[in-house]
């Protein structure tokens, strides 16, 4: 008798199904109607968590960027600065010493008053964080103030808030990176009660893992155009509330949901399907056909840079300029950017977008020239010359969609000019980072940047700014030199000539890597989204957003 | 049968134990690891080595070692290293997702497998058993992922018929009892979620149950030809019983013997296919949890945690199926 019952019980399933399917399909229609004020954004990860200063990627600076606001942001579209929560800042003469002028009657979501006690309060937060688990959490802060309380590096001195309006900063000495730093995400202004009530400063070990606290996870408390509504992470939907006391241009929808589709395949079929009404990281090679389809495709402009790294400590050749010349001019850079590039990519002739101080228009170009290439080769005894290619697999980066179809069309340039190139693909995580960046096996590499903030430093300084085993440059200590020099000039004018200097003395006299192209990531909507400013630094806001219809 | 459960138990045990202790090494033997998955582009040589520190892979191998094997016997299993939760709250939210996607696979490959390979022994070398062999050959050897990016082109993209991904419409406001949405909304009475969960249901359930519907039809047909062929049929059809009676309580309770089992092969087996089908889509259940886990940042108490967890239920299910013979065999009682 129990087989039957089992055939029973399938039909029973596939009827259920079936009905089920009859009911939604009425369904759908009213649901439409019901959610015409949210705005519902597909975003490609989950975050980590909802505390600026503990988070250092994009997926997780996307909603804190909107719960929370930073003393100074930038002009919508743009890398410009301009005032965010603080009006006005002005730095005197050593640069050590900031001073910020607040906005008036700002209140954070928990009601209490932005003032500068509670920027003051951050600063200190930061500096006097407790533990090496709160502490390794937070990339940007060692990488931008050095250190914490009691480190010899430490770039942070003091805050003070002169009135409730103006809050001065004090710095041991003075730092390039600022005051672009000052609009990092990470560097966001938490509401200190909120942090004082759900214990924002305790990240607790557990075994070989951390975990955050209810401030971070579930309180998160700014000054931003949305609040805080809940992460459901058994369906990966973020959800954000408008601020209806918000200081700025209020948001245009009542509400926001981020619904994290890591697959890119899979947010495209999702707008398609008007399940979402935007998507970030297209891939490539849909976005034209989405834009034929009548999805609006909005390029950011270019802040990142992929580049030809060049280890010269493996192969004694490549310490000879003429060789890593050679190379420049084997790469048909042009060809690359209109076959593999996303759309808006550009050729890069050096390491930092044009919207950066001291991008230099007159650097020395390398066009393709195999002739040349071939030249320089002999000239320097290296004909024949056989590198080890590194490229990462399992992986896609905004400045780098597609490493290995990079990698294939930079090795067949590479092999035409009389190069052998040796491929070798590892995993992104799972062994190319160490390889290339802490063992250094490689000739070449694929890799690149995308920039956290305007100041060439950021860019060049980061890359070349000291040795590395990523490049194996020990010797060009001119050019460690000349960018620290250039990243101290506190006088904007001055650092402004001194790394057009750089980028030109790279390019011609130095030349670590070759710089390959700018590559804009783009988010598409659908057609009824109006509002959405896309920004070089992937840092949209998402309050002038409307939905019309 | 007490006997048998409890030797059983031991040995799961054994198992466990040996097997987490090859996944640890195993997982630390692999290129790259959380340090640098966590700290991306950005690494300073500084922070990598706090976070190093912070984390304790500085330490011997075999401090890490006991000091995971403590935790584990107090049942601690750490937290996720990316998002900081514990582990058990990351794997509880994940596993109503595979369960009730894994459910919805076996019943349709069982509801359909069972009577689809009845059949067609029935109609041993006719239209309807050729036409069941072949589809299930196609069934078999088409790659998952495959069938599961076709039926979501077809049916979500060229018609807008099923939702492309997830388990349930984005901004339905749920209420979260159980984990299992279809069930969460019938005991909730948000029918309209329920309705919406299993709609979301349809295609991954269909693209997961394709393998085993198809193996399951074949082990049916094979068997229940095997049983037709056997004298006790024979001699059931010449003392006169009903065809009906023969075909209930001789051919079908004979024949499933071997379907049982691999039914519960299967139900092993699926996690495999669920990996899969659950990229495709964006399901959100253990399958992405795996993924993630390793691709994004080898996480490794998560990853420790649910191949334990996938050993365990493997086992336990084949436990099941070994006592399951039991009650449709009594030779097997008896033994």
């Amino acid at each position: 008798m129990r087989a039957p019952g089992i055939i029973a019980a399938g039909i029973i399933a596939a009827l259920a199904i079936g009905a089920a399917g009859c009911a939604e399909s009425d369904r759908g229609e009213d649901d439409e109607a019901a959610t015409s004020g949210t705005f519902i954004f597909a975003g490609a990860g989950d975050p980590k968590n909802f505390d600026p200063i503990f988070n250092d990627d994009g997926e997780s600076f996307r909603p804190i960027r909107q719960i929370y606001d930073t003393l100074v942001t930038h002009k919508p579209g743009t890398a410009d600065l301009e005032g965010g929560l603080a009006e006005s800042w002005t730095n005197d003469p050593t640069g050590k010493i900031w001073t910020f002028t607040l906005r008036q009657g700002v209140k954070f979501h928990d009601g209490t008053a932005l003032d500068a006690a509670a920027v003051c309060a951050n600063f200190d937060r930061w500096y006097n964080m407790k533990g090496e688990a709160a502490q390794s959490q937070m990339i940007y802060y060692t990488d931008i103030f050095g250190g914490f309380a009691g480190s010899p590096d430490a770039l942070y001195d003091n805050c003070k808030a002169q009135d409730a309006s103006t809050a001065v900063l004090t710095l041991k000495k003075y730092k390039g990176a600022f005051p672009g730093a000052f609009a990092l995400t990470a560097f966001s202004i938490a509401s200190p009660a909120a942090m004082k009530q759900y214990d924002a400063d305790t990240v607790t070990q557990n075994g070989d893992s951390f975990s955050y606290s209810t401030f971070a996870n579930e309180h998160p408390t700014g000054t931003g155009a949305f609040t805080y509504g809940g992460w459901d992470k058994a369906t990966g939907e973020i959800t954000l509330n408008k601020n209806p006391d918000y200081w700025g241009d209020k948001a245009k929808v009542d509400k926001m949901i981020i619904k994290i589709i890591k697959d890119e395949n899979t947010r495209k079929q999702e707008l398609r399907a008007g399940t979402v009404q935007a998507i970030d990281f297209p891939a490539p090679a849909d976005r034209k056909a989405l834009a034929d389809e009548g999805y609006e495709v909005l390029e950011r402009p270019a802040f990142n840079i992929l580049y030809l790294g060049i280890n010269q400590k493996n192969n004694p050749k490549l310490k000879d300029l003429r060789v890593r010349q050679a190379i420049a001019y084997a790469l048909n850079r042009e060809q690359l950017v209109q076959t593999k590039g996303p759309g808006g990519s550009v050729v890069a002739d050096q390491f930092l977008p044009s919207s950066v101080l001291g991008y230099a228009p007159d650097v020395q170009k390398y066009e393709y020239s195999v002739d040349k290439a071939k030249q320089l080769l002999s000239e320097a005894g290296a004909t024949g010359l056989t590198l080890n290619f590194y490229y990462p697999t399992e992986v896609s980066r905004p400045y780098m969609p597609n490493p290995q179809e990079i990698f294939t069309v930079l090795a067949n340039d590479l092999q035409a000019a009389g190069i052998k190139v040796n491929g070798v693909p590892r995993p992104w995580n799972g062994g190319f980072k160490d390889d290339v960046q802490q063992f250094g096996k490689q000739d070449l590499h694929i890799l690149g940047w995308t920039g956290d903030y305007n100041d060439p430093g950021n860019f060049v300084g980061t890359f070349f700014g000291r040795p590395k085993v990523e490049f194996g440059d020990d010797a060009l200590t001119e050019m460690f030199t000349a960018i620290t020099k250039a990243d101290a000039t506190v006088d904007q004018a001055a650092k402004k000539t001194a790394f057009e200097q750089v980028n030109r003395d790279l390019a011609a006299k130095w030349l670590p890597a070759v710089p390959i192209w700018h590559a804009p990531p783009a988010i598409v909507t659908t057609k009824n989204v109006e509002g959405l400013v896309p920004s070089p630094l992937t840092a949209e806001e998402f309050n002038t957003v409307s939905i019309t219809k | 049968m007490l006997r048998v459960v409890s030797r059983r138990l031991v040995q799961l045990v054994i198992t466990l134990i040996a097997l987490m202790t090859l996944v640890f090494f195993w997982l630390r033997s692999l290129p790259g690891g959380p340090v640098d998955a966590l700290l991306g582009e950005r690494a300073t040589p500084q922070t990598r080595e706090t976070l190093t520190r912070a984390l304790g892979y500085d330490q011997p191998i075999w401090v890490q070692y006991s000091r995971f094997l403590k935790n584990v016997v107090t049942g601690n299993f750490g937290n996720s290293i990316r998002t900081g939760e514990p582990v058990a709250d990351v794997i509880s939210r994940s596993f109503p997702a595979t369960i009730e996607l894994a459910v919805a696979a076996m019943i349709i490959a069982v509801g359909l497998g069972i009577p689809l390979g009845y059949l067609a022994a029935r109609h041993r070398g006719r239209l309807l058993d050729n036409v069941t062999i072949i589809v299930t050959l196609i069934g078999i050897s088409i790659p998952i992922f495959f069938l599961g990016y076709l039926l979501k082109d077809w049916l979500t993209q060229d018609i807008h018929f099923f939702p492309p991904s997830g388990r349930i419409s984005t901004g339905t406001d749920n209420t979260d009892v159980t984990g299992f949405f279809v069930l969460d909304g019938l005991l909730t009475r948000e029918l309209d979620a329920s309705a919406d969960a299993l709609w979301h249901l349809v295609l991954p359930a269909i693209t997961l149950a394709t393998i085993p519907l198809a193996i399951i039809v074949r082990i049916t047909r094979a068997s229940v030809l095997d049983v037709l062929d056997e004298d006790y049929i024979r001699t059931a059809d010449a003392k006169g019983l009903r065809n009906t009676t023969i075909r209930k309580r001789h051919v079908l309770r004979n024949a499933l013997l071997p379907v049982v089992t691999t039914v519960g092969l299967q139900t092993g087996a699926l996690l495999a296919g669920a990996v899969l089908t659950e990229k495709v889509y964006n399901w959100g259940g253990l399958g992405t949890l795996i993924t993630d886990s390793i691709s994004g940042g080898r996480d490794y108490p998560v990853l420790q945690a649910l191949i334990l967890l996938a050993a365990a239920v493997f086992i336990v299910v084949n436990l099941l199926v070994d006592l399951s013979y039991a009650f449709i065999d009594p030779r097997v009682r008896v033994q």
